[in-house]
């Protein structure tokens, strides 16, 4: 059986241009780029051409960029930095919708006695801008907020964000994990003052993140050891990952125009499809400020677990915001925070597609989908009455 | 992933005795889609016999609710309702060779839908909303559900309980309710306290004290590269100095505190700790 796989915002596959560029760095070449002789002293170079790429990717310099070991340690990095280089000042700002390694870290912070403020967002998953100005203060130590979310493919307004931050001197993080690679980020443009990215989410290995940190930022390490990174994170560095992150983010970089429009056209036809062909389906996220490759749809009355075991029976992967599959009973924080029905929060499934998503597999999906949705609803207690009626999706 | 069995697979993928009864005898309705998983159960009964005739379900939830739902229908077909009700969450487990830990409320909904539709038959008050006060408001739990799962499984921590009811599994309230009601079921007494000296002269609290932060609260400090040192005790003030990664630690406060509520339970009720800056 073939896997389809639909669920990149989770983790993606390794480029094969990038496990090529890897792996003698996981064989012959295995020295430390730290020693002073050449054989390990001539991975120095070879990390700061990496450096240089991924630099490339978001329009920084190069001594902008640290290498972590993943996207949390950076985002949990970040933060930190802002507080302990401001010790008098005690709020931080971030959003309801965040991945857990900023969620989570604030809500720490939060007990450690900072005071957090976790700003809400609408049926859209979006952001609120005026909430933003009535709560900042002249306490705020940091503000992070997420580029796009990883559960809906929302696309903040970061460059609105920054404007009004910059004004006021207020330190600015963001978590573009998602973003990173998808879309053009440019922080030049968007002068935040930290940005996270992650490898393994755009087709490098697992274990390498960056963090980046704007020229004339205070900033205090997380890691303390060694003088690596120049002393901003110490550790020996994840050789063979980070060549192969400099590698996926030329790629990107180069390929994100055209893939762009690619994915866009593939995400859109399943959308509609799907919309189309079932019933009672929602789509969840802002549609016009929103990742190219990311999809979140509700299938009213069914359970988002059951319908992905029968996927996974046709060896589709994709996941979901429902209670079952979250392992807390809970369902997704992020569907909840913006108003979603919680009958539509447990039936919500996430595609989210990459550069190896063929046409074959969007067809394939919106095949066997229908079927699922129906059976699923067949033995389902709710939902009856309308299983006949198909016209409300019509409008859409 | 959870980890199913293959016959939670096959019964998931391939559930028997799925739909309505338009005309049942009786009809047993559990959960709630808010909630996540309902279990709605038809049943035709034979009047004379007692005996189940026929058994169907409709089910909204995750595999494991589907499939128990299943199972709970092929183990009641052609049983009397006596025998029936002798059927526990336990059974339905069995019979799907087991379940996943944290999916264990799957079976419990399911002899409760037998329940429901049993009392409907019978005419008497509708089990659905037990007696007694509910403890879990994010999964509407009562204490009563929690007592009786508790005993029908064995259940002995809270995190057993929420496998099993979901009570907990939300926002985390009621946990300590549940731990309250844990130690009531199976008679647990409080974990003992250590007793406090009576009265101390100067002396011997000096070198109580000292003793506490030696064996009691250093070597934890020590694992996190922290340390504290003690300066100077006067009556019931302690001063103190945090040493190495403590020095200027975001959570020194915390640190302070922790030990003097340590000093507190140990030494008396009154002592302060300070540290110097």
């Amino acid at each position: 059986m073939n896997t389809i796989y639909l669920d990149n915002n989770a983790t993606t596959r390794v480029a094969p241009e990038v496990l090529e560029d890897m792996l003698p760095y996981l064989a012959d070449l295995y020295g430390n780029p730290s020693s002073m002789h050449t054989f390990g002293g001539q991975l120095y170079r070879k990390i700061e051409d990496a450096r240089g790429k991924v630099a490339a990717l978001i329009n920084a310099e190069a001594d902008e960029i640290i290498f972590t070991s993943c996207g949390t340690e950076s985002d949990n990095t970040a933060i930190m930095s802002a507080v302990e280089s401001q010790p008098r000042k005690r709020h931080i700002i971030t959003s309801r919708v965040e991945h857990p390694a900023v969620l989570n870290f604030c809500q720490h912070l939060g007990r450690k006695g900072h005071r957090v403020t976790f700003l809400p967002v609408d049926r859209q998953g979006q952001m609120d801008m005026d909430s933003v100005l009535r709560i900042l203060d002249e306490d705020v130590a940091v503000v992070s907020i997420m580029y796009a979310n990883n559960e809906t493919g929302v696309i903040f307004p970061i460059e609105r964000l920054c404007e009004i931050l910059k004004e006021r001197g207020i330190l600015f993080h963001t978590d573009a994990v998602q973003a990173a690679g998808k879309i053009p980020l440019d922080v030049k443009k968007v002068p935040v003052d930290m940005l996270t990215i992650s490898g393994h989410k755009l087709h490098a290995a697992k274990g390498v993140g960056v963090l980046f940190i704007r020229k004339g930022t205070r900033f205090h390490p997380y890691v303390i050891g060694g003088h690596q990174e120049r002393g901003r994170r110490a550790g020996t560095e994840n050789v063979a990952s980070i060549i192969g992150l400099g590698r996926a983010a030329e790629l990107a970089h180069r390929q994100m125009h055209e893939e762009f429009s690619y994915l866009g056209g593939l995400r859109d036809r399943l959308e509609n499809g799907l919309l189309n062909f079932c019933p009672d389906t929602r789509v969840n996220g802002d549609r016009h400020s929103r990742l190219p490759n990311t999809l979140n749809i509700s299938f009213e009355y069914v359970e988002g677990e059951a319908i992905l075991l029968r996927l996974n029976e046709y060896g589709i992967c994709a996941s979901s915001g429902s209670a079952c599959t979250s392992g807390s009973l809970e369902p997704s924080h992020v569907l909840r925070a913006m108003g979603v029905p919680y009958t539509a929060v447990h039936g919500s499934i996430r595609f989210s597609l990459s550069r190896y998503t063929t046409e074959e597999d969007i067809d394939f999906v919106l095949e066997v989908m229908p079927g699922i949705i129906r059976e699923l609803r067949e033995l389902s207690p709710y939902g009856r009455d309308v299983l006949t009626c198909d016209k409300d999706h019509m409008d859409e | 992933m959870w980890d199913y069995s293959d016959k939670v697979k096959d019964a998931f993928l391939h559930p028997k005795n799925v739909g309505e009864i338009t005309d049942a005898d009786a009809v047993g309705e559990v959960g709630s889609i808010i909630c996540g998983d309902a279990l709605k159960l038809y049943l035709k009964i034979d009047k004379d016999s007692d005996r189940i005739l026929d058994a169907r379900f409709q089910t909204f939830g995750c595999a494991s609710a589907i499939a128990s739902s299943s199972a709970l229908t092929e183990l009641i077909k052609g049983r009397t309702l006596d025998e029936a009700l002798t059927i526990g969450n336990q059974d339905i487990a069995t019979y799907l060779g087991g379940l996943p830990d944290q999916k264990m409320h799957c079976s419990v909904m399911g002899k409760e839908a037998l329940e429901a539709a049993i009392a409907n038959y019978r005419g008497e008050p509708v089990l659905k909303k037990e007696e007694g006060r509910v403890v879990c408001k994010c999964f509407d739990v009562t204490e009563e559900k929690i007592r009786r799962v508790a005993m029908e499984n064995h259940l002995t921590t809270v995190e057993e309980i929420t496998n099993f009811t979901k009570a907990g599994g939300g926002c985390g309230e009621c946990v300590s309710n549940i731990e309250a009601i844990l130690q009531d079921v199976w008679s647990l007494k409080p974990a003992e306290k250590p007793s406090k000296p009576k009265k101390l002269t100067n002396l011997h609290k000096i070198a109580l004290i000292q003793e506490i932060i030696e064996t009691e609260i250093r070597p934890g400090l020590q694992a996190d590269s922290g340390d504290v040192e003690l300066i100077d005790i006067e009556g019931n003030k302690v001063i103190i100095a945090l040493r190495g990664m403590c020095t200027g630690c975001l959570m020194a406060d915390v640190t302070v505190n922790g030990i003097q509520a340590k000093l507190r339970e140990l030494v008396n009720d009154d002592i302060v700790v300070e540290a110097l800056q």
